[in-house]
C-alpha cells in the first residue's frame, strides 16, 4: 500500500481506461464552456436594444441561448461517444 | 393599474370558496389514488408493480424528460422565482434562467464520473465517495453535515410555497400567533403526514399526476395572461416604470430591470454558484445515480435545458403581475411580494381553474419537499447516526432514525421560515447554496484528481463554511434590520456586490491549494485510495454495476433501498 501520495496515473497498467481521443474530448470541452462563459460575460448582454415581439435584447437574448447551450451539449454529447474506446478492462480484473 | 382589476382584488379577500374547495379535492384526489395504487399494486402482484414502478427505466427518452422535467419545477420556480422578479426586478430572480442554463454543461462534465464509480461501489451519497476516495471520515462528516444542514432551508422554500396558496385561498390570519401563521403549521403538518405515510418512497402516481397538473397551469398561464394584460410591451414597460420608482425604505430605484453597470458581478456570481451547488444537494445525487446508464445522464444535459425556457416565462409571470396591477395582500394586512403569483391566478383566472392552480403549485412543493428531507434524513442516518453514533445499530434502529431525522429536517425548516424572512424566500434556497458550494472541491475535484490533500480539502471547506455564513448573517435586511436578510455582499479585491457563496467557494480553493501543496512536500499521507481509474468509466454493461443496479432496483424507485431500510447497505 503506497502512502497515497503517488498520483494514481503512476500505476504500472492503468486499469481499464478506455483508449481516448483527447482532440475529441478537448473539442467536447470547449463547446461545454462557451455557454458557460457567455452567459457569464454578462455587460455585453445587459441592454433593451434591438428588440424582438416585445422583449428586450437581454431577455430574448437569453432565451436564445438556451437552444444554442442544447445543441452544444448534445455536440459534446456525441463527441464524447464517439472518443472513447473500447475498456480493456477485464471482468473480474478487479483488485 | 385600472380601476376595475382593483376592485377584482379587493373583492377576492377573504376565503375564495370555490378555489379552496378544487384545491383541497384535487389535493386529496391526488394523495389518496397514489396511496390507494401502491397498495392495490402490491396485495394483487408484487411483479407487475415493480415493473410499473420502474417504467421510467424503459421510457423512451421523452417521456423520461417529461417526468424529470415535472420534478424540476417546484415552489422555487413558482413562487420564489417570480416573486423576485415582481419584487426587485431582473438582478434578484432572472439569472435563474442562466443558472438554469449553464447548470448542464456543468454535470455533464462531472456527473458521469460519478455515477461510475458509486454503481461500482455501492456508494449511495457524495460522503460514501468521499470516505472510499479518501479513507477519510472527518472529510465524509463535512460533507454529510453540510448536505443535512443545507437542505433544511430549501425545504423552507417549499413550506413557504404551500403557505402563500392557503394565504392567497383564504385560509389563516387573526391576530394570535397561531392563526396568524396557520397556513404554515398547515403546510408543515401536511408535509409531515405525507412522508411519514408514503414510507421512504413517493408512489411513482402522485409524481405522474402532479407533472400533469403543473405542465397544464403552465401552459395556460404563459399563453393567456400575457395577452389579457396588453402584451408583452405594456409588461415590460410597467416593470421598467416600477424598478426605476424610488423605494422609500432605501432611497435607491426598487429594482433592476436590466443590470446594470456594476450588477452584472451579482448576476453572473448568482448564476454559477447557484448552478454549481444545486447537483451537490442530497437529493439531486440520488435522483441522478438513479438513471440507467452513465451516458443517460449526459443525454439528458443536452435536451433539459429547454425547461430553461419555460421557467424564464414563469420568471416573467412576476411582471406580469406588475402590468396587471395585482397587490398580493397578505392576510395580516401587510403586502407580501410570495404570494404574487396565487393572487394573480386568482384574480385573472375562473375561481375553479384558480383552484387547479393552487393544487398544482401546492403539491409541486410538497413531493420535492418530501424527496429531499427523505435524502437528507437517510443522509444522516447511513453517514453520521451509523458511522459515529451507533456503529452496531440494528436495521430497526436506523429505520426509526432514518424517520426522526426526516421530521426533525422539516421542524428545523419551519425554524427557518418562522425566525428568517420569508418576504424574500429565493433567499432560502441562495442561503443554501452558500453552504452546499462549500462542499464542491471534497466532492467534484476529488472525481478527477486526488492531487488536493484530505486535510487541506477540510480545511477549505471549515474557512468557506465559516466566511460564508458570518458573510450570510451579516447583510441585514433594509426593511426589517433582521440578519441573514440576502445573499449578495460585497466582493474583496473587486469591489462589487457578488453572491457570498461564490467569494467563500474562491476563499475555500485557495486555502486547500495553499495547504495541499504544504502538506505534500511535509509528506504526510493522503490517506487510502478504494478506487481505480476503471472506476469513473464503467457504464452499465460492467458485471460490478449491473450487481448494484439490479440490488437497488427493487420496489417503486428506480433506485429504491434494497430492504426499505435507509442506511443499512452493506459495507463494500
Amino acid at each position: 500500500m503506497n502512502s497515497g501520495n503517488t498520483p494514481l496515473q503512476s500505476r504500472p497498467e492503468d486499469p481499464g481506461v478506455p483508449p481516448t481521443d483527447k482532440g475529441k474530448m478537448a473539442l467536447a470541452a470547449v463547446l461545454l464552456l462557451i455557454p458557460i462563459v457567455v452567459l457569464l460575460w454578462v455587460p455585453h448582454y445587459a441592454k433593451v436594444e434591438p428588440t424582438l415581439l416585445g422583449f428586450p435584447f437581454f431577455f430574448w437574448y437569453q432565451f436564445l441561448w438556451v437552444f444554442i447551450c442544447s445543441a452544444l451539449t448534445w455536440t459534446a454529447y456525441k463527441l464524447t461517444l464517439s472518443a472513447r474506446g473500447k475498456t480493456t478492462h477485464k471482468v473480474g480484473g478487479d483488485r | 393599474m385600472t380601476p376595475q382589476l382593483t376592485v377584482m382584488a379587493a373583492e377576492t379577500d377573504g376565503i375564495n370558496g370555490v378555489a379552496l374547495s378544487v384545491l383541497i379535492a384535487l389535493f386529496a384526489l391526488v394523495t389518496v389514488a397514489g396511496f390507494m395504487a401502491t397498495r392495490f399494486m402490491r396485495a394483487d402482484s408484487m411483479e407487475s408493480l415493480e415493473e410499473w414502478g420502474l417504467g421510467g427505466r424503459k421510457f423512451g427518452t421523452w417521456i423520461t424528460w417529461f417526468l424529470l422535467g415535472g420534478d424540476l419545477y417546484t415552489a422555487y420556480t413558482f413562487v420564489a422565482v417570480p416573486a423576485a422578479m415582481f419584487a426587485t426586478g431582473a438582478v434578484a430572480g432572472f439569472f435563474a434562467v442562466p443558472y438554469t442554463i449553464v447548470l448542464y454543461p456543468i454535470i455533464f462534465i462531472f456527473m458521469a464520473r460519478l455515477w461510475s464509480v458509486s454503481h461500482r461501489h455501492g456508494y449511495v451519497t457524495t460522503a460514501d465517495f468521499v470516505r472510499g476516495r479518501y479513507d477519510d471520515r472527518g472529510l465524509s462528516l463535512a460533507v454529510a453535515v453540510t448536505g443535512f444542514v443545507a437542505t433544511m432551508p430549501y425545504i423552507a422554500l417549499q413550506l413557504v410555497g404551500i403557505q402563500a396558496v392557503l394565504e392567497v385561498a383564504g385560509l389563516g390570519g387573526g391576530d394570535n400567533i397561531v392563526q396568524k401563521d396557520a397556513p404554515l403549521f398547515i403546510a408543515f403538518a401536511l408535509l409531515a403526514a405525507y412522508t411519514y405515510s408514503s414510507g421512504l418512497r413517493a408512489p411513482a402516481v402522485i409524481a405522474f399526476v402532479k407533472d400533469i397538473l403543473i405542465y397544464l397551469v403552465i401552459i395556460v398561464a404563459i399563453v393567456y395572461l400575457p395577452g389579457q394584460v396588453g402584451g408583452w410591451d405594456a409588461i415590460f414597460g410597467a416593470a421598467e416604470d416600477k424598478m426605476a420608482a424610488t423605494n422609500e425604505a432605501t432611497g435607491g430605484p426598487t429594482g433592476s430591470f436590466i443590470p446594470g453597470a456594476g450588477q452584472g458581478w451579482a448576476y453572473a456570481t448568482l448564476a454559477l454558484g447557484s448552478a454549481l451547488a444545486l447537483f451537490m444537494y442530497p437529493h439531486s445525487i440520488t435522483a441522478s445515480l438513479s438513471s440507467n446508464s452513465r451516458n443517460t445522464i449526459r443525454r439528458n444535459a443536452a435536451i433539459l435545458p429547454a425547461y430553461s425556457f419555460v421557467l424564464g416565462l414563469l420568471a416573467l409571470l412576476g411582471w406580469v403581475a406588475i402590468a396587471a396591477g395585482t397587490q398580493p395582500i397578505g392576510l395580516d394586512g401587510e403586502p407580501n411580494a410570495q404570494l404574487v403569483i396565487p393572487q394573480l391566478f386568482e384574480d385573472m383566472f375562473p375561481a375553479w381553474f384558480a383552484g387547479v392552480a393552487f393544487a398544482a403549485i401546492a403539491i409541486g412543493a410538497l413531493v420535492p419537499a418530501a424527496i429531499m428531507s427523505i435524502a437528507a434524513a437517510n443522509t444522516f442516518s447511513r453517514n453520521i447516526y451509523k458511522e459515529w453514533l451507533k456503529k452496531d445499530a440494528t436495521p430497526a434502529q436506523e429505520a426509526k432514525v432514518s424517520k426522526l431525522m426526516s421530521l426533525l429536517v422539516k421542524a428545523f425548516a419551519l425554524i427557518f421560515v418562522l425566525t428568517l424572512d420569508k418576504q424574500n424566500a429565493i433567499n432560502f434556497q441562495l442561503l443554501g447554496g452558500i453552504w452546499m458550494l462549500q462542499t464542491f472541491p471534497v466532492i467534484v475535484f476529488s472525481l478527477f484528481t486526488r492531487w488536493f490533500h484530505r486535510y487541506g480539502l477540510l480545511v477549505g471547506w471549515a474557512v468557506g463554511m465559516v466566511y460564508g455564513t458570518v458573510g450570510a448573517y451579516n447583510v441585514k435586511n433594509p426593511v426589517t434590520g433582521k440578519a441573514f436578510g440576502g445573499s449578495l455582499d460585497n466582493i474583496p479585491g473587486i469591489g462589487e456586490m457578488g453572491y457570498i457563496a461564490m467569494t467563500a467557494f474562491v476563499i475555500n480553493v485557495a486555502v486547500a491549494t495553499v495547504l495541499t501543496v504544504a502538506l505534500r512536500a511535509a509528506n504526510v499521507s493522503n490517506g487510502r485510495d478504494e478506487t481505480i481509474p476503471f472506476d469513473y468509466f464503467a457504464d452499465a454493461d460492467d458485471p460490478r454495476v449491473q450487481k448494484d443496479l439490479v440490488e437497488h432496483s427493487s420496489h417503486e424507485m428506480p433506485y429504491g433501498d434494497p430492504d426499505d431500510i435507509a442506511g443499512n447497505a452493506p459495507a463494500r
